[in-house]
């Protein structure tokens, strides 16, 4: 006998979501059918390559019959639900995330955040100024990439990235508790003096840009960051014969930061730091 | 379940910062090696003498034609020698042994997986026919057994090792087979620690004891393979405890081991250049595939053998012909047919004989037979065994012509240096992985100043030598490619864009084969069974070469750290807070026996060369065993101390044992090396 049990097939689960039957494979969370669907659900901590962590619940549906909302990222559809994604219930308690959050954190760098807010009438000002948990300086403690914990929402995907979900190296976890958790190094040591092994996979799954490539980091103070004048090219590491697929986004013919894809099967979103940040032999002109 | 946290974070951690080291911290040299700036415009030389000068492309083909063309004239085609490059693309590949067997007329053309992995290629199409690693990084995520030997994945194959890790936590074992004990053995069930140089009386051991212990799967030895009796008296005198006086590992591991793998459902046996680089490294492959015949673990999902790639590209430098043995889609030039097939679709004659490997080319310069080379984005000059030699042999060719994206040391020896553009993210293409999978390269940036594409320099001499090819881009290329090679017709780039890369081999546009390979060799073959069968290598034990004795006690093994790459040339480029610089590693007790501390610059010393280094002490070495690597070449040369003694079947020289010693230096001096 085998110890390691291979996948069978998966069947279809048929049920009903915003009033209309859909059929999703067995094993499909509320989330993987919405976006099959083809509806708009907001999500920061869920991770397309991470098992959810229900951090954040800013992803919450309305199962008919249910006494709570059930965080989409992370429940299993089963046959004959009935799942609404915008009643009132449902928006309400998207604004009501969306207005801790942004009044706590600096979103400014979490892609759609300000879409959000603005789509779910949220207003994160009725908190007061002073509502903002840490405040601090951005860590610059190396020339790879860069720790702005004012951005962190405490979502633990970097956590888990850093940690047995696939880097297995352990570099970084939440210290703290309540109001005083957060993410960081042991001891809160600089990276430098840390296990980190800059392969920057917790950079990839970050959903707010509280890690980022310093070269963004750069960039962004200097006002030349511009996503817009951006190009993504799909491409594969010249570094060894793993052959992970690299995601060059090139400003200006300058490579500036360096993804991969998270459905890539050599990859799943992870490179190690030659992928990740050894690029820069080819821009020495 | 395990978790590995510990130990894990530790060892990474004292890699890194010599924490967990005796006392006497290294200060924090400034580490950042020699960079290199971008080659922007052609170069040549007026007469050998003269110093390289700025040229124009016009100039620089001319004279780089004309010399290929003398040369030819006065001596033959077998004058001329290609270097290509196993970190271009397929495409580029593909032309480069184009021009070397179409315009030049010869088989002379290889790539520098000579000196990393021909044995794992040689090796596999001996035993089981193909030149690839059997099976798919997804199956070790799925097997029940993992055997990680001679390879540290976890600094040289990062992301391979997290498919590894998949693997563990999905239930299955790791076993780690390495003279040291890596970060990769830390993950281990089990670590088993050969003495350099001793895996084939490990392996014949293990062999002999899953026979022995009647575990050998006799069904597929019967039906599948060929050769078992002459292994089987071949593995006879190693029984665990004759293994274990040779090895230094204990029989009772070797037993385990033996054990474990032939009891498991599926089992995956992956090596690296621990297996490779020796003089004998053809026969360590050979060695470890015997045990996956024994066993049958081979040509079924989850059960295979990985030989894990060092380049980006060195599975399909060889898929595409650029080596001296095999033309595209690695069919044998000796095959009368295959040679019709490409004569008539390329209208011309391909000699019926293999040409000079690079090992050989080498020597043929010293004998003067070879005297022009085309070096395609490759550095000799340094990632040479024994450079100092290599330097000598490629002063005295009349003609050499460099095309690369550095000056690098070799491009500085030239009489043409061409500027190209760096294949991974300045051209389209396609490259091959450890696992066979050919995946889309493309073009992200605009190369620097002049630089061009390889492929158009490539079509731009042939042209002044007197063929005019015409390939629109590199999926004219391709095409011309899956129109000659069985193993690639499936692959049209809009299919490798939809499947995120696919496997070979890949005869058909309409389907998709099995991940893994020699899936015939359990098929119903009908009573003379699968052709060809696979074949056990009965191979002998043969120590080092290089042999420790009183004058040089230490043994000096190589490798890669996690950072950097191969002579660094790309590596040092970027401000990794890993990198410390070279050291010579040695473990704690003899970094005390003989009076070093870390930090502290030595004398290394072997019948070769000397150079100096700092000393770094790393528990995971034991006494006797020092570890060094190459990427530092302009401080330490550590190929000054390597030996050039070569395996005779692939050719790949014995980086992974010499002798050295180590001697303290009177004053403290700064490494002779280093340039200002
Ligand atoms: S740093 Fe980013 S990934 Fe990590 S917990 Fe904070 S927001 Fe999430
Ligand atoms: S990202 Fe790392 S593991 Fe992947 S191909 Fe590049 S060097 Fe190899
Ligand atoms: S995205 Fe679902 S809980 Fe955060």
């Amino acid at each position: 006998m085998s110890a390691v049990p291979l996948q069978p097939p998966r069947r279809l689960v048929e049920f009903t979501l915003d009033g209309e039957p859909v059929r999703v494979p067995e094993g499909s969370t509320l989330l993987d059918a919405c976006r099959a669907a083809g509806k708009d659900v907001p999500t920061l901590c869920q991770g397309d390559t991470l098992t959810p962590k229900n951090a954040c619940r800013v992803c919450m549906v309305e199962v008919e019959g249910a006494r709570t909302l059930a965080p989409a990222c992370s429940r299993r559809a089963e046959a004959g639900m009935e799942v609404r994604t915008d009643s009132e219930r449902a928006r309400h308690s998207r604004k009501l995330v969306l207005e801790l959050l942004a009044s706590s954190t600096d979103l400014s760098t979490t892609p759609r955040a300000a879409e959000w807010i603005e789509e779910y009438g949220a207003e994160p000002g009725r908190f007061g100024e002073d509502a903002a948990t840490v405040a601090e300086e951005p860590k610059v403690d190396n020339d790879l990439y860069v720790r702005d914990y004012d951005k962190c929402i405490l979502c633990y995907k970097c956590v888990d990235a850093c940690g047995e979900q696939w880097q297995n190296t352990f570099a970084i976890a939440v210290a703290g508790r309540g109001f005083d958790a957060r993410i960081s190094t042991e001891h809160d040591a600089p990276l430098t003096d840390s296990a980190c092994v800059y392969c920057g996979n917790c950079i990839e799954v970050c959903p707010t840009g509280a890690l980022s490539f310093k070269t963004e980091f750069d960039m962004r103070e200097a006002g030349t960051w511009d996503e817009e004048r951006q190009t993504e090219t799909t491409t594969v590491c010249a570094y060894c014969g793993v052959g992970c697929n690299l995601t060059l986004h090139v400003q200006d013919n300058d490579i500036v930061k360096v993804s991969s894809p998270h459905d890539n099967p050599v990859t799943h979103g992870n490179l190690c730091i030659k992928g990740r940040f050894g690029y820069q032999h080819v821009q020495q002109h | 379940m395990k978790t590995g946290t510990d130990s894990t974070t530790r060892t990474e951690r004292s890699a890194r910062t010599g924490a967990g080291a005796p006392a006497g911290k290294a200060e924090r040299r400034d580490r950042s090696p020699k960079r290199y700036p971008r080659l922007t415009q052609p170069l040549v030389r007026d007469g050998k003498d003269a110093e390289l000068r700025p040229a124009t492309w016009e100039e620089a083909l001319t004279v780089a034609a004309d010399g290929f063309r003398r040369v030819r004239a006065e001596s033959g085609p077998d004058a001329f020698g290609m270097f290509s490059c196993a970190r271009a693309t397929n495409e580029m590949n593909y032309v480069a042994q184009k021009f070397t067997r179409v315009v030049m007329g010869t088989n002379n053309v290889d790539s520098c997986n000579r000196t990393c992995h021909a044995p794992s290629v040689a090796g596999l199409t001996a035993a089981l026919g193909s030149g690839g690693g059997t099976s798919s990084y997804a199956e070790v995520e799925e097997t029940d057994l993992i055997v990680m030997w001679g390879s540290n994945a976890r600094f040289a194959h990062p992301i391979f090792f997290h498919h590894v890790l998949k693997g563990i936590r999905n239930g299955a074992r790791m076993y780690a087979v390495d003279p040291r004990r890596t970060s990769t053995a830390e993950w281990a069930d089990s670590w088993l620690g050969p003495n350099v140089g001793t895996d084939i009386p490990l392996a014949h051991a293990v062999g002999r004891e899953i026979i022995h212990a009647g575990l050998a799967n006799r069904a597929f030895i019967e039906r599948a393979t060929e050769g078992y009796e002459a292994y089987a008296a071949e593995v006879e005198p190693w029984t665990p405890t004759a293994a274990e006086k040779v090895t230094g590992v204990p029989a009772e591991a070797i037993r385990e081991l033996a054990h474990a793998y032939a009891t498991a459902e599926r089992a995956q046996l992956c090596w690296t250049l621990g297996i490779t680089e020796h003089h004998n490294g053809t026969d360590n492959v050979r060695a470890l595939i015997n045990l996956a015949l024994l066993t049958g673990h081979v040509g079924r999902h989850g059960s295979g053998l990985q030989p894990l790639r060092g380049q980006n590209n060195v599975q399909g430098g060889g898929d595409m012909g650029a080596i001296p043995n095999r033309l595209p889609g690695f069919q044998d030039i000796l095959t009368p047919a295959t040679r019709e097939k490409f004569e008539a679709a390329w209208g011309t004659a391909i000699q019926p004989r293999y040409g000079l490997n690079l090992t050989d080319m080498f020597e043929a310069m010293e004998s003067g037979a070879l005297r022009a080379v085309y070096c395609i984005g490759e550095n000799p000059a340094q990632s040479e065994a024994d450079s100092e030699q290599a330097v000598e042999r490629l002063r005295a060719l009349d003609h050499l012509v460099v095309q690369d994206i550095f000056l690098t040391k070799t491009a500085e020896l030239a009489d043409v240096v061409l500027p190209a553009t760096a294949a991974w993210c300045e051209t389209d293409g396609t490259t091959t992985n450890s696992e066979r999978r050919v995946q889309r390269v493309r073009k992200a940036v605009h190369p620097p100043g002049e630089a061009r594409e390889d492929i158009d320099i490539i079509c731009d001499l042939a042209g002044r030598l007197g063929h005019d090819w015409k390939f629109a881009d590199a999926q004219a290329v391709w095409d011309e490619l899956r129109s000659v090679s069985p193993d690639h017709a499936g692959m049209t780039y809009g299919r490798l864009e939809e499947h995120q890369g696919i496997q070979w081999p890949c005869p058909s546009e309409d389907r998709l084969e099995p991940t893994y390979l020699h899936g015939r060799l359990w098929a119903d073959n009908g009573p003379d069974g699968p052709s060809p069968r696979a074949v056990f290598g009965p191979v002998k034990h043969d120590p080092p070469v290089d042999l420790t004795d009183e004058q040089y006690p230490l043994r000096l093994t190589t490798g890669r750290r996690l950072d950097s790459y191969n002579t660094g040339v790309q590596s040092g480029s970027y401000a990794s807070p890993l990198r410390r610089g070279e050291y010579v590693e040695l473990c704690p007790e003899d970094a005390e026996r003989y009076g070093v501390t870390v930090g502290e610059t030595v004398r290394v010393t072997s019948r070769r060369g000397s150079v100096t280094a700092p000393v770094w002490v790393d528990p995971g070495l034991r006494p006797g065993l020092a570890f060094m690597t190459m990427h530092f070449p302009d401080e330490v040369d550590t190929n000054q101390l390597t030996i050039e003694a070569n395996c005779p079947i692939a050719g790949t020289a014995e980086f992974k044992a010499s002798a050295i010693r180590v001697e303290k230096l009177a004053a403290p001096v700064a490494p002779e090396s280093v340039r200002s």
